[in-house]
């Protein structure tokens, strides 16, 4: 076993196997995919290449342009020939806003070391500035316009529901960050639920979010013409902001704004005495996390075509919370893997596992309680997944690395320098 | 020329008088330093120079402007930068990434700008890099470019801390404490490197030191601090004998004994 093991060491350390291997991958799962009725495992494996393409040694951008090309092109086409394809396709996109909200939330929680249990409460303001003008809610309270506005503003509205959840992310700040710590934590907490229990409440005296009712028929995006309805559709929309969010993400974390994160993060007194202003590198980490979450609650509204405050509750920050934690805080393609396994656990996994025993149940007349059915245990699934990692796995699934430079290119560029400084000044003795 | 003027500062917590009015006169591009035992007062001086703390009473000027009622990172933008006396680095952070830190007030760059990828920016960037490389290869650091800051030995964190305070290129540099927990050969090492930095950056060093050979060997002048009270200033040689500094390190009876 052993011999064989060290066998396909060898055979895998070479880059051609691995083209190969990842390439029988590719093709074995999706075979899985295509041929097997309602293959859930296949369709998993499937999005378990992205995984094993990141641990690859290939060039970065091959890297990527693979990556794109099974997420856009492969995974959905053998999918499509499904019977529950869009089943499917509503996991993906929901994993998609996930992992564009958990990227925003490590921004805070990673980058900036602010911890912050409130976070649903952007994507909740992303979905309500959506929903109220997409649907007739908004005529209740505007004086002037007409409303429902068409599907074709739902682009505009990402950006809008980025805006708006920033500046809440602004409004939340500024009293907020006088807190540190623990404190912080109870503070977002709190505002997390105020954001719920107001949006459930404000029907009265100005219906502005019709209350426990929620707000129904929420118009669907239209692009050219073409209504976006259904979650094949809608997974395209996530990709693309997922998308945009990592190159976002990656450019901030090696940029001025990112090192004051960290710096502010790993000591605050010494950021300071850098010359790094605290309160307003805190609240660009707070706009900008919120900013993410924004939009992709935009897409949730769009999505779901209703929105009523129980999709907002402390749970759902929670969860983003775990996805950081599990993946790895600060850690860009940890914290995708965490929101990707959590949401797959939670639609796929607990759903599967809990039919399956139901069935059971059924077949062989045992009796099983509702109430142990893995599917109500979530919060006791999750809190154990965090107590272990917590107990062994501190820095999560994919840990954090810190990115490094090339110190021979920075040898080289610094010598050059010195050279230009001799030339300059040996020039300005001869004249 | 003084570069900066402290005009009796007094500094109080509730009922305990930390510093009790203090006035000093620091020459531009001089070495000084500040000495006295344990629980003197010479951090809580330092943290009001840098804004950490407030003044209960008495002026910080800094080229005749006052410092008093700034915040911390306005004081650093000033031109003033320190080191700690229990090493604040970024731990988390690559070596090389510290002294980018300590560049930021310096650097034109901005996110917006690197998100767009917007070409002088990226040679912003770069020219940071290689300047920081610079830094480390000069406080010996070089080989450590992509190590994280914590997991450095203690004599290069310190060292570290020293080539991250140079990177904010400042006018005047506060040490407090910077050869602490040194063996003699790393003090020397130091010694030379203070020295060197004066003349390399035209900067004002201040420095809280109790290692007097040191202290005695770089000041252009001494300041003595005893439980918040200066008791002496003057120049090295001054210092050795004065009577007051004797009694306060040793203790009454020490003089009249020697």
């Amino acid at each position: 076993m052993t011999i064989l093991s060290a066998l396909f060491d060898k055979f895998a350390q070479s880059k051609k196997n691995q083209v190969i291997l990842f390439i029988a991958y590719v093709v074995l799962t999706g075979l899985g995919l295509f041929l097997l009725p309602d293959s859930t495992i296949a369709f998993l494996l499937l999005l378990f290449s992205i995984l094993i393409l990141y641990y690859l040694k290939f060039n970065l951008r091959v890297k990527w342009v693979t990556g794109i090309v099974i997420l856009a092109i492969i995974v959905p086409f053998i999918a499509s020939h499904s019977d529950s394809y869009q089943t499917y396709m509503e996991v993906g996109t929901l994993v998609g806003i996930y992992c564009a909200m958990a990227l925003g939330l490590n921004i805070v929680v990673g980058f900036a070391g602010l911890l912050d249990l409130g976070f649903i409460a952007f994507f909740a303001v992303g979905a309500y500035s959506y929903a109220i003008f997409a649907s007739g809610q908004a005529a209740k309270f505007m004086p002037f316009g007409h409303y429902p506005l068409p599907g074709g503003t739902f682009w505009i509205f990402i950006i809008i529901g980025a805006l708006v959840a920033s500046l809440f992310g602004i409004l939340l700040g500024i009293p907020v960050l006088r807190v540190r710590g623990d404190y912080l934590a109870i503070v977002t907490l709190g505002f997390g639920e105020i954001i719920r229990i107001l949006l459930n409440n404000m029907d009265h005296p100005l219906n502005i979010t019709n209350g426990s009712m929620g707000i129904a028929s929420i118009k669907p995006p239209n692009f050219f013409g073409i209504t976006i309805g259904n979650s094949s559709q809608f997974y395209y929309i996530a990709l693309g902001i997922f998308l945009v969010v990592i190159y976002v993400v990656r450019k901030l974390e090696d940029s001025k704004l990112g090192r004051s994160w960290k710096a502010v993060r790993d000591n605050e007194i010494a950021a300071q005495a850098m010359g790094i202003p605290l309160v307003k590198t805190k609240l660009a980490a707070f706009a900008i996390g919120a900013s993410f979450s924004g939009m992709m609650g935009v897409v949730f509204a769009a999505k779901q075509m209703f929105v009523d405050a129980t999709s907002f509750t402390y749970l759902e920050s929670t969860m983003v919370l775990v996805m950081v934690i599990l993946g790895g805080m600060g850690s860009v393609p940890g914290v995708i893997l965490g929101a990707a396994v959590v949401i797959i656990l939670r639609t796929q996994v607990l759903t599967n596992i809990s039919d399956w025993l139901s069935q059971m149940s059924t077949d062989y007349g045992i009796e099983i309680p509702a109430a142990l059915s893995p599917e109500k245990m979530q919060l006791l699934i999750f809190g154990l997944l965090l107590i272990i990692f917590a107990l062994y796995r501190t820095q999560g699934l994919i840990p954090h690395k810190n990115r490094k430079v090339d110190v021979e290119l920075l040898k080289k560029e610094s010598a050059a320098a010195a050279l230009d400084r001799e030339k300059v000044t040996s020039g300005g003795a001869d004249s | 020329m003084n570069i900066l003027e402290v005009k009796n500062l007094t500094k109080q917590f509730g009922g305990l008088t930390a510093t009790s009015d203090i006035t000093m006169n620091i020459e531009k591009n001089s070495i000084t330093a500040v000495i006295g035992p344990n629980g003197a007062g010479k951090t809580t001086f330092f943290n009001m120079i840098t804004a950490v703390y407030k003044p209960t009473s008495g002026d910080i000027l800094l080229n005749g402007k006052s410092l008093v009622g700034l915040k911390p990172h306005q004081v650093s933008q000033f031109g003033i930068t320190r080191t700690f006396q229990n090493i604040r680095l970024f731990n988390d952070m690559t070596v090389l990434e510290n002294v980018l830190v300590g560049m930021h007030q310096n650097l034109k760059s901005h996110w917006v700008g690197t998100l767009l990828q917007l070409p002088h920016i990226r040679k912003i960037e770069e020219t940071a890099r290689v300047e920081a490389y610079d830094i480390l290869k000069y406080v010996g650091l070089e080989d450590y470019v992509n190590e994280n800051a914590g997991n450095l030995a203690y004599g290069a964190q310190r060292r570290l801390e020293i080539g991250r305070a140079m990177a904010a290129k400042p006018k005047i540099l506060l040490l407090d404490e910077p050869a602490a927990g040194m063996n003699p050969k790393e003090t020397e090492k130091l010694t030379n490197l203070i020295y060197d930095l004066r003349s390399k950056l035209d900067v004002t060093i201040i420095l809280i030191e109790h290692d007097m050979k040191l202290v005695m060997k770089i000041s252009d002048f001494i300041y003595v601090l005893d439980h918040g009270e200066l008791i002496a200033s003057g120049k090295p040689d001054e210092i050795r004998t004065n009577n007051r500094v004797i009694e306060a390190y040793l203790g009454k009876g020490a003089v009249a004994n020697d």
